[in-house]
C-alpha cells in the first residue's frame, strides 16, 4: 500500500519538473526556400515554412511527396541542397543531428534490438557522457512518465506495439530535445491502438508544450493531432493551414481530393461577383450545370475548378423544384454503401459520365431512403462550394 | 491415405546415394584408423585399437603432423581475423556508394575465378622478384586471403543488405559518433552473422591446398603435409589423422553454432 502511494506522489513532481524544462526551451522551426535534389531528381522544391514553438505540425501527403525528406532534413539525416533551415534562430544547415537539439522517432521505432528498454533510453545520455547517477535518475523518470517502469529490463522484441512506441518516445524525450520529429509514429499500430495512441501523443505534446513535427499520410491523423497541417505533393507545399481551414477551404484540386470525399467540377469562369468576405465566382460546367463558388478574384473565361464536400450536399427527388437555380445537378444513384454511422452513395451524371459521392448520416438515410437506379437532384449552398485556383 | 508418388522413391534413392558418396569414404577412413597395431591401408580391418590415433602425435619418419597442425591452426585463426576485419570494413565502405565501386567489386570477386594454382604461382614469382623468402605465415597467409576475403566480403555484403540503416540513424540522432555507432549498435547486431563468416574463413584456410602449394616455403601446412605423406607413409596413421582433423572441424562447427545461439538469444531474451 505504502509504496504505491509514494509512487503516485513521485510521478506528478517528476512530470511537472520535466514539463517546465521542456516547455521553457521549446523553439520554432523555419524553412526558407529549402530544396533537396538527388542528382537530377528534385525531392523537395523550394519550400518555405514556419513552424511555431510549442505547436503540433503535421506534414501530410501521399508517399513520395517529399514529406519524409523534409523531416529528415530538419533532423539532419539528409543534406539540404539549397535554402536555409533555422531551429529557433540558429541556422543549422551544416550541423550534425546531435547539435540541432532535435530528437527523431523513427518509423518502426528503430529500437536497438540487443539492448533492453532501459539501455535504449539511456543510450542518448550515455553518448552525451552524462554522469551515471544522472542517467539513472533521468531514465527512471521518463520510463515512469510513459508507464514502462515495469518493462525496463525487457528487450524490444518482448514488448507490444504500443509499448515499443512508448519506449521509442521515451528514448527521444530523455535527451530533452527542443523539437521532436516523428516519422509515421502510428503506422505500425493496429486501428484501435492507433486512435488511442494518437490522443496520448497529443496529450503529451500539450502537457510538455513541445514543438512536434510529424509526418503522416493519413488525413484523420493529421486532423486529430495538428495545430497546423502542411499538405505536400510532388515536393511542393500545396497548402498550409489549420485542420479546419484545410477541411473547409482546400486550396487546390490535389488537397480537395487528398483530404477526401470532395466532388470536384472543372469548368469556365463566366462571372465574378464581390461577396462580403470573398469573391463569388460563377463556374459553368459543361453538361452538368452552373455553380456559384467562393474564392479569390480570378479572370473571366479561365478554366478552373470548384469542389463540394460529399457531406454538405442535399439530395432531393428528381425533378428539382426550380431548375433555374444555380448549385444543383441531376444524377442517377449507382450504388449505396452502408458503412455504419455514415451511408455513402455513388452517383453518376448521365450526360457526362461524371462520378459523384454523396455522404449522409445513416440515421437520416434510413428515414428517407432512395433506391439504386433512381434519378435525384443534388444541391448545395454557395458557402459550401469552394473555388480551386489550381 | 497418403500414398506417395513414384517420384518420391526415385528422389529418395538418389538422395540416399548422395549421402553414401558424401559420408561413405569418411566412414571407411574412420574405421580403418581404428585398427590394431598391425593394420594396413586397406580392408579387411586388423583388430581394433586407438593405437594409430596415438601414433599421429609421434614424430613420423618424414615429418610431424603436430607441427603442421599447429601451423595450420595459427594460420587459420590469422586468416579468420584478417578476413573478418577486411570484409566488414569493405562491407561498410560499399554501403556508401563510391566511385568505382562496381569495378572494385568485380576485381575482388575475380580472385575466386582465377585458377588457384596461377594465384599461387603468381605470388611465388612476385616474392622471388622482390627477393623475399616465401613462408606459410607471409606468402602463405596472403595466398589464403586471396581465397577467403572474397567469400567473406560477399557474405558481409548480404548481411549489410539486410541491415536496417535506421538503427544507425537512430544512434547518430541520439548523439553517437561513427565509432560509437559501430561498436554500440552495428557490431552487436551483425556479430551472429560474423561468426559464420569467421567459421567459413577458417575452414577455407584450414584445408586450403592449391593456393598454398607453391608459396608455403620451408614448412608445410597440414593439407600439404598430409599430401606429402600419402606418398611416403604407408600406415593407418594417415587415416587416424583424417579422423582427428574431421573431429576437429566438427568441434569448430559446434563451437560456432553455440556462439551463434548465444548471441541470438541475448538479442531477444
Amino acid at each position: 500500500m505504502n509504496s504505491s502511494v509514494s509512487a503516485s506522489e513521485a510521478q506528478p513532481t517528476a512530470t511537472a519538473k520535466l514539463q517546465q524544462e521542456l516547455a521553457s526551451q521549446a523553439v520554432g522551426v523555419t524553412l526558407r526556400a529549402v530544396t533537396k535534389k538527388y542528382g537530377s531528381f528534385t525531392a523537395v522544391e523550394n519550400i518555405s515554412l514556419d513552424i511555431p514553438a510549442g505547436s503540433y505540425t503535421c506534414l501530410l501527403g501521399p508517399s513520395g511527396c517529399g514529406k519524409t525528406t523534409t523531416l529528415r532534413m530538419i533532423a539532419g539525416h539528409e543534406d539540404i541542397t539549397s535554402g536555409e533551415l533555422l531551429i529557433g534562430d540558429r541556422r543549422v544547415n551544416d550541423l550534425p543531428p546531435t547539435q540541432r537539439n532535435t530528437a527523431m522517432m523513427f518509423q518502426n521505432y528503430a529500437l536497438f534490438p540487443h539492448k533492453t528498454v532501459w539501455e535504449n533510453v539511456e543510450f542518448g545520455l550515455k553518448m552525451r557522457n552524462l554522469p551515471k547517477a544522472e542517467r539513472i535518475q533521468r531514465v527512471d523518470e521518463i520510463l515512469e512518465i510513459v508507464g514502462l517502469t515495469k518493462f525496463a529490463q525487457r528487450k524490444p522484441a518482448k514488448l507490444s506495439g504500443g509499448q515499443q512506441q512508448r519506449a521509442a518516445l521515451a528514448r527521444a524525450l530523455v535527451t530533452r530535445p527542443q523539437v521532436l520529429l516523428l516519422d509515421e509514429p502510428l503506422s505500425a499500430l493496429d486501428e484501435n491502438l492507433r486512435v488511442r495512441t494518437r490522443s496520448e501523443l497529443r496529450k503529451l505534446q500539450k502537457q510538455f508544450g513541445m514543438t512536434f513535427i510529424q509526418v503522416t499520410h493519413g488525413q484523420d491523423e493529421a486532423f486529430a493531432l495538428s495545430d497546423q497541417i502542411v499538405v505536400m505533393d510532388h515536393g511542393r507545399i500545396d497548402q498550409i493551414g489549420t485542420p479546419e481551414q484545410i477541411f473547409q477551404m482546400p486550396a487546390s484540386r490535389f488537397v480537395a481530393r487528398f483530404v477526401g470525399d470532395n466532388n470536384i467540377f472543372v469548368g469556365k469562369i463566366s462571372d465574378v461577383l464581390q461577396g462580403n468576405q470573398y469573391a463569388i465566382l460563377r463556374l459553368d460546367v459543361d453538361g452538368i450545370g452552373s455553380f456559384l463558388c467562393r474564392g479569390q478574384a480570378a479572370d473571366l473565361g479561365m478554366t478552373a475548378a470548384c469542389c463540394v464536400r460529399s457531406d454538405s450536399m442535399t439530395m432531393t427527388p428528381y425533378p428539382p423544384t426550380d431548375p433555374t437555380l444555380p448549385n444543383q445537378l441531376t444524377a442517377r444513384v449507382v450504388a449505396i454503401e452502408f458503412t455504419g454511422y455514415v451511408t455513402r452513395v455513388s452517383l453518376m451524371v448521365e450526360a457526362t459520365g461524371a462520378e459523384l459521392t454523396y455522404k449522409v448520416r445513416s440515421h437520416d438515410w434510413i428515414a428517407n431512403p432512395v433506391q439504386e437506379g433512381q434519378l435525384v437532384t443534388l444541391s448545395w449552398t454557395t458557402e459550401n462550394c469552394v473555388f480551386l485556383s489550381h | 491415405m497418403n500414398k506417395r508418388p513414384l517420384s518420391f522413391y526415385f528422389l529418395a534413392a538418389f538422395f540416399g546415394l548422395f549421402v553414401l558418396f558424401l559420408y561413405g569414404p569418411m566412414i571407411a577412413i574412420f574405421m580403418l584408423s581404428l585398427q590394431g597395431p598391425d593394420g594396413t591401408l586397406t580392408f579387411p580391418m586388423r583388430g581394433f585399437s586407438f593405437y594409430w590415433l596415438g601414433q599421429v602425435f609421434q614424430e613420423q619418419r618424414v615429418g610431424s603432423f603436430v607441427e603442421a597442425f599447429q601451423r595450420s591452426l595459427i594460420l587459420g585463426i590469422g586468416v579468420l581475423l584478417l578476413s573478418l576485419i577486411v570484409s566488414v570494413m569493405a562491407g561498410l565502405a560499399f554501403r556508401a556508394r563510391f566511385r568505382g565501386a562496381t569495378f572494385l567489386f568485380y576485381l575482388t570477386i575475380s580472385s575466386l575465378i582465377v585458377p588457384s594454382v596461377l594465384v599461387s604461382l603468381g605470388i611465388g614469382i612476385a616474392f622471388q622478384v622482390l627477393g623475399l623468402e616465401t613462408n606459410w605465415f607471409s606468402s602463405g597467409l596472403g595466398a589464403h586471403l586471396t581465397w577467403t576475403v572474397p567469400f567473406a566480403f560477399l557474405i558481409v555484403l548480404g548481411v549489410f543488405n539486410r541491415f536496417n540503416p535506421s538503427y544507425e540513424e537512430a544512434a547518430r540522432d541520439l548523439g553517437a559518433n561513427d565509432t560509437k555507432t559501430f561498436w554500440e549498435v552495428v557490431f552487436p547486431l551483425i556479430a551472429p552473422s560474423l561468426i559464420g563468416v569467421g567459421l567459413l574463413s577458417f575452414t577455407l584456410s584450414y584445408d586450403e591446398f592449391t593456393r598454398t602449394s607453391l608459396v608455403s616455403g620451408q614448412d608445410n601446412t597440414l593439407p600439404l603435409e598430409v599430401f606429402g605423406m600419402t606418398t611416403n607413409v604407408t600406415s593407418p596413421a594417415l587415416y587416424a589423422l583424417g579422423t582427428l582433423t574431421t573431429l576437429f572441424s566438427f568441434t569448430m562447427i559446434v563451437i560456432a553454432f553455440i556462439g551463434f545461439q548465444m548471441f541470438s538469444k541475448r538479442q531477444q531474451q
